[in-house]
């Protein structure tokens, strides 16, 4: 159906989702299946003496208790790689269980196998392992300090990267002739994903054929077969099957590749059974990699007119206690690289120390770097504001880009292909009410009593990594293309297998618009098939908002190209030349003669038949595409906040959320809705409420869902949504990717906007997340 | 989260559960299982039995009689919220009730099994304390009352023996000319009270003739504020700030999102707010 494209038809994921008939991998039984449960660190930091498992085998029921030990006799690899590699980064080994040394509360130090899950937890209960406690530091900031305890002997002073972008010099000449400067010390806390499913494995191995079929929560089924066979498990690629069944959220947390589930794969080699395990709560909040945690400071440099000369950023990023699978990109290409935001900015130099602390390791989380650099750059903006008199709207205005000139090169590496942000503030303001808003807060300013403020966030994504040799030449150890194979079947109904693996995006309803769209057919004529490495050829996956983008450009190229095979077929039968042809609404026609046409299923069938068929042509309709982008995709909006504080106690209501995005061209509009309200869910939850704390002993005491505060609906307002349209100019749908904008502008808004209601009592800055305490304690100091 | 081995009976009658109770040492009681399954879910409660006493309807039911209102241990949360007895004759227990979690835990979750748990974030236990309630508890050796202010003793502490079982709690009817309101700063990740503030003030002629304060959140058990400068005052905004500012906690609990001075002084200020509430109310 053309037209299908940029509607809110119905996700046709939901009716089994929403009648509970969704099936996720601790949802599978299999004959014959085992329960593994992970006996884990209690101490941050210490050294394993011994492991008594006597205890916990003589249980009845419990089938094997493996440790390190059993690791190195298998013969394995048994680590757990990191896949991104940056000049002199430290890599020390990850092993797949802790042999001598545990890094932090929740390394893997054995496991039990039991018949049942109950029995297993037991089991684990009773394993003895002889600790000896060592000296921890969780603080990204303490652990660079002479003397802090090393996380490993590899990286001196735990430093695992050292990494800048831009021209220090250039810098620091904009700053000695600055009319205006501003600077901050600045948090970005850290944050655990709580995708809603917690992460599951049920590995299956049979020695009779060697074979291995792994169901798992996976985003990304392909990358994680082939690290856990390369560098965990040491079987041939393709001898293991990977498949992500229904899976209940990721935000990042199932990119990555776990020690935990390749133990289970080693338990069920090791036992030739199937063996199955879902984390709880809280194993997911100790082994989920968690997200952000950086100690930053910041300066902004501007003229006389309120223009950035220049932006200096100098941020100590916790790695945790292992490198994660893209942890080293996230506060470096992924953050460096965006501290240009939608400024013309002359200068800029941004320096990035790694930092192993021991903690759960880090790496991306919705927005993954983003978020971090939008923060740093909006929360300066937002002080340009002040400083320059200028105030928040007129500060950015002058600075952004102009219109017309793009494509932009920044100081800091990335190329913007389009970009139009003016039209995105305007609309901002119109629908907040700016000048009304102003004068509110005014008069409560005169009169006392609960505060208002207004913060604003102009914000700059780069989504869908690309091409694949620029990322490859900055560190990548994978491709950032995406692939799709089309299949029109005889009576013109479609398959699609696509390498983009769907984790609650709607990717299923999505994909079948654009094959519907193009080829003029019904979305219900088309099946969209992902997340299985034997049904799909290869795939990257679905992270960095690049699903649509690349993943949906895949897909508009096979259908291209089985359109373009299709007209010599309808060629061949209406005896025409296949340069005279097109195709329109689902039909082949020949140019200036309406009635010489052939519809699609006419095509199809004897594509299949291949009785009455060109010479020269293969029989079949099907496609095969590897779209890899010719640069990212570059979203972009301005959102705006308002709040109101109650100074007598700290705390902070949300009154109003307008938000206007330019995701380029869009294909679901109520999908796209949803995306936006989710990650800006999770933005204002980092601003106001989530933070993973650590004490001084390394222990997670905000390790539950009593005292971790993930946003509940009820502390949501409705968000008032709008968008501004530039299409993507390089790829064939101009899309750009929505995932992860919410995340990314909101906490810099939500913040900028406290700050601007608490500005009479002289504040201009609080730390993520703004509790009440805090915003007490800064109005009462 | 799962729960270590227990075996589980459940009781036909109140009788029938103070027997297993006596059979089975170191059991554990269970109404709507929404603290004590947590607890075991996380082994800090691992009870060899769970007797579950969650289908007694003899423990279930609100009623008034003679001034005072009677709440069977078994009625949930939401039933108290949606109590047209309540609403006539005590309506700040159901306005606490309402604020308990979520429409989930309401429905499940006890006022027997709330105030049995007695989580210092519970929101029902400040307000009866400040109605004067009493706790109503029954062991084979009979029945026996104790005063909701004598009733929680500690942290996660009660005076429930261990071969008793709550059976109802009794308070008072508020009269004419009584206001009363409970308000609760809710922690924005349990949904427990950080702080809950119940008050309540008797109006008769213009003129304040008795007035309340309990104050919960800030230490282990609910903390009653003397509020009696405010009897004879005409309930100014100043006299009500400078009653709640009384609110004392010796030894304040404290947690990584609100320290114990900050939580005292969030008492003081919806002990006022509450104080005002009440007022507002008493007509
Ligand atoms: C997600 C969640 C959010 C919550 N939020 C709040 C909140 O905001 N405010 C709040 O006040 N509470 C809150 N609660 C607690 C809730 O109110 C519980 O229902 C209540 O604390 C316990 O009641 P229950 O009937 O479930 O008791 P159970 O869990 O069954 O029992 C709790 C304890 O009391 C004992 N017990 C129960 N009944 C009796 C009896 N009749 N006699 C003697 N002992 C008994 C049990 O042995 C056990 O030790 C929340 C709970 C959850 C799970």
């Amino acid at each position: 159906m053309a037209g299908v494209l940029g509607t809110s038809i119905k996700r046709r994921e939901d009716p089994a989702l929403i009648t509970g008939r969704g099936k996720y991998t601790d949802d599978l039984k299999v004959e014959g299946m085992a329960h593994a449960a992970i006996v884990r660190s209690p101490y941050a930091h210490a050294r394993i003496r011994g492991i008594d498992a006597s205890a916990a085998e003589a249980l009845p029921g419990v089938l094997a208790v493996l440790t390190a030990r059993d690791v190195a006799a298998a013969g394995i690899p048994g680590v757990v790689p990191v896949g991104w590699l940056l000049p002199d980064l430290k890599t020390p080994a990850h092993p797949m269980i802790a042999a001598d040394t545990v890094r932090h509360v929740g390394d893997a130090v054995a496991v039990v196998v039991a018949e049942d899950r109950y029995l297993a937890r037991d089991a684990a209960d009773r394993v003895a392992v002889d600790y000896e406690p060592l000296d921890a530091v969780a603080d990204v900031v303490a652990a660079l300090e002479d003397g802090a305890p090393a996380v490993h002997e590899e990286a001196p002073g735990n430093v695992a990267f050292d990494w800048e972008i831009g021209e220090r010099e250039s810098v620091d000449a904009a700053f000695a002739s600055a009319a205006h400067t501003v600077e901050l010390d600045l948090r970005n806390n850290r944050l655990i994903p709580h995708a809603i499913e917690p992460r599951a494995v049920l590995a299956s191995y049979d020695s009779s054929t060697g074979e291995m079929t792994i169901h798992m929560t996976s985003q990304n089924p392909h990358v994680h077969r082939l690290l856990m066979t390369l560098a965990s498990l040491g079987m041939p690629e393709h001898k293991v099957r990977i498949v992500a069944p229904e899976v209940g959220g990721g935000f990042g947390s199932k990119i990555h590749h776990y020690a935990d589930e390749a133990i289970v794969g080693l338990c069920s080699m090791k036992l030739d059974r199937p063996v199955k395990w879902t984390a709880t709560r809280t194993e997911t909040n100790l082994t989920d990699a968690h997200g952000r945690d950086h100690s930053t400071h910041c300066a902004l440099a501007l003229d006389a007119d309120g223009r950035i000369t220049g932006l200096r950023v100098d941020t100590a990023a916790a790695m945790g206690a292992y490198l994660s699978t893209f942890a080293p990109a996230v506060p470096t290409y992924l953050y460096g690289t965006l501290m240009s935001g939608q400024y013309d900015i002359p200068a800029i130099h941004c320096h990035v120390t790694g930092v192993f602390t021991h903690t759960t390791p880090v790496d991306a989380y919705r927005g993954a770097g983003r978020p971090e650099a939008t923060y740093v750059v909006e929360r300066l903006m937002h002080l340009a504001g002040d400083a320059t008199g200028l105030g928040p709207v007129e500060v950015r205005r002058r600075n952004f880009v102009p219109p017309d000139a793009f494509p932009y090169q920044t100081q800091v590496a990335l190329a913007y292909d389009s970009g139009n942000y003016g039209p995105a503030m305007d609309r901002a303001l119109e629908m907040i009410g700016y000048d009304d808003l102003k004068s509110e807060q005014a008069s409560r300013r005169d009169n006392g009593g609960k505060q208002i403020g207004i913060g604003f966030s102009s914000y700059i994504e780069a989504c869908g990594l690309a091409p694949s040799a620029v990322v490859g030449s900055l560190g990548a150890q994978a491709g950032q293309w995406e692939s799709a194979d089309v299949r029109v079947h005889p009576t013109a109904s479609v398959t699609v297998y696509t390498g983009s693996s769907s984790h609650g995006q709607g990717h299923e309803t999505t994909f079948s618009q654009i094959v519907a769209d193009r080829l003029g057919i019904d979305p219900e004529a088309v099946e969209v098939i992902h997340g299985d490495t034997d049904l799909v050829q290869f795939g990257m996956g679905t992270y960095g908002s690049r699903s649509a983008a690349v993943g949906g450009s895949a897909i508009a190229r096979s259908v291209d190209k089985i359109i373009e095979k299709g007209k010599k077929i309808a060629a061949h039968l209406l005896e025409a030349s296949a340069e005279d042809l097109e195709y329109e609404d689902g039909s082949f026609r020949v140019a200036g003669s309406p009635d010489r046409s052939l519809a699609l299923g006419d095509v199809a069938l004897q594509a299949y038949l291949a009785h009455n068929y060109p010479d020269d042509l293969e029989p079949g309709l099907s496609a095969t595409s590897f779209y890899d982008p010719a640069n990212f995709t570059y979203p972009f909006g301005t959102h705006v906040c308002v709040v109101e504080v109650d100074t007598e106690t700290g705390s902070i209501e949300l009154l109003r959320y307008a938000a206007v995005d330019d995701v380029g061209n869009v294909i679901n509009p109520m999908i796209v809705d949803g995306q936006l309200h989710g990650g800006l869910a999770q933005g204002i939850g980092q601003a106001l409420w989530e933070n993973a704390v650590y004490d001084e002993s390394g222990q997670l005491v905000s390790g539950s869902l009593m005292d971790y505060a993930v946003p509940k609906i009820h502390n949501l307002i409705p968000f008032e949504l709008d968008r501004t349209t530039t299409p993507c100019p390089h790829n064939p749908l101009g899309v750009k990717g929505v995932g992860e904008a919410g995340a990314i502008a909101s906490p810099a808004a939500v913040v900028n906007a406290v700050v601007d209601a608490l500005a009479p009592f002289g504040i201009s800055h609080i730390d993520m997340p703004l509790t009440p305490e805090k915003v007490w304690r800064a109005v009462n100091s | 989260m799962y729960p270590a081995q227990f075996d589980y009976r459940r009781a036909g009658s109140v009788d029938e559960a103070l027997g297993l109770l006596q059979e089975h040492e170191d059991a554990k009681l269970m109404a709507g299982g929404h603290s004590l399954i947590p607890m075991m879910k996380l082994r800090l409660a691992q009870p060899p039995v769970v007797i579950d006493i969650g289908r007694l309807d003899e423990l279930k039911g609100i009623s008034e009689a003679g001034g005072s209102v009677r709440v069977g241990s078994l009625t949930t949360h939401a039933d108290i919220a949606a109590s047209d007895v309540l609403a006539a004759h005590c309506p700040v227990l159901a306005e606490a009730a309402g604020h308990i979690g979520d429409a989930q835990v309401r429905n499940r979750g006890t006022i027997g099994g709330n105030i049995a748990h007695a989580d210092p974030g519970s929101d029902i236990p400040p307000v009866l304390v400040l109605l004067g309630a009493s706790v109503h508890l029954q062991s084979p050796s009979g029945t026996r009352s104790v005063a909701a202010g004598d009733f929680f003793q500690d942290l996660l502490m009660t005076d429930v023996g261990e071969d008793e079982i709550l059976t109802h709690v009794e308070a008072p009817a508020l009269g004419a000319g009584t206001g009363a309101a409970y308000l609760k700063f809710e922690h924005p990740a349990s949904g427990y009270a950080v702080v809950g503030a119940a008050a309540s003030v008797t109006v008769q002629n213009g003129r304040c003739i008795a007035a309340g304060l309990v104050v919960g959140g800030v230490s282990a058990t609910p903390t009653a504020v003397d509020v009696s400068s405010l009897v004879g005052s005409d309930l100014s905004d100043d006299a009500i700030a400078a009653a709640a500012s009384g609110l004392d906690a010796e030894d304040p609990i404290g947690d990584i999102f609100a320290s114990g001075d900050y939580r005292v002084h969030v008492g003081k200020v919806y002990g006022k707010r509450a104080l005002a509430a009440a007022r507002d109310r008493a007509s």
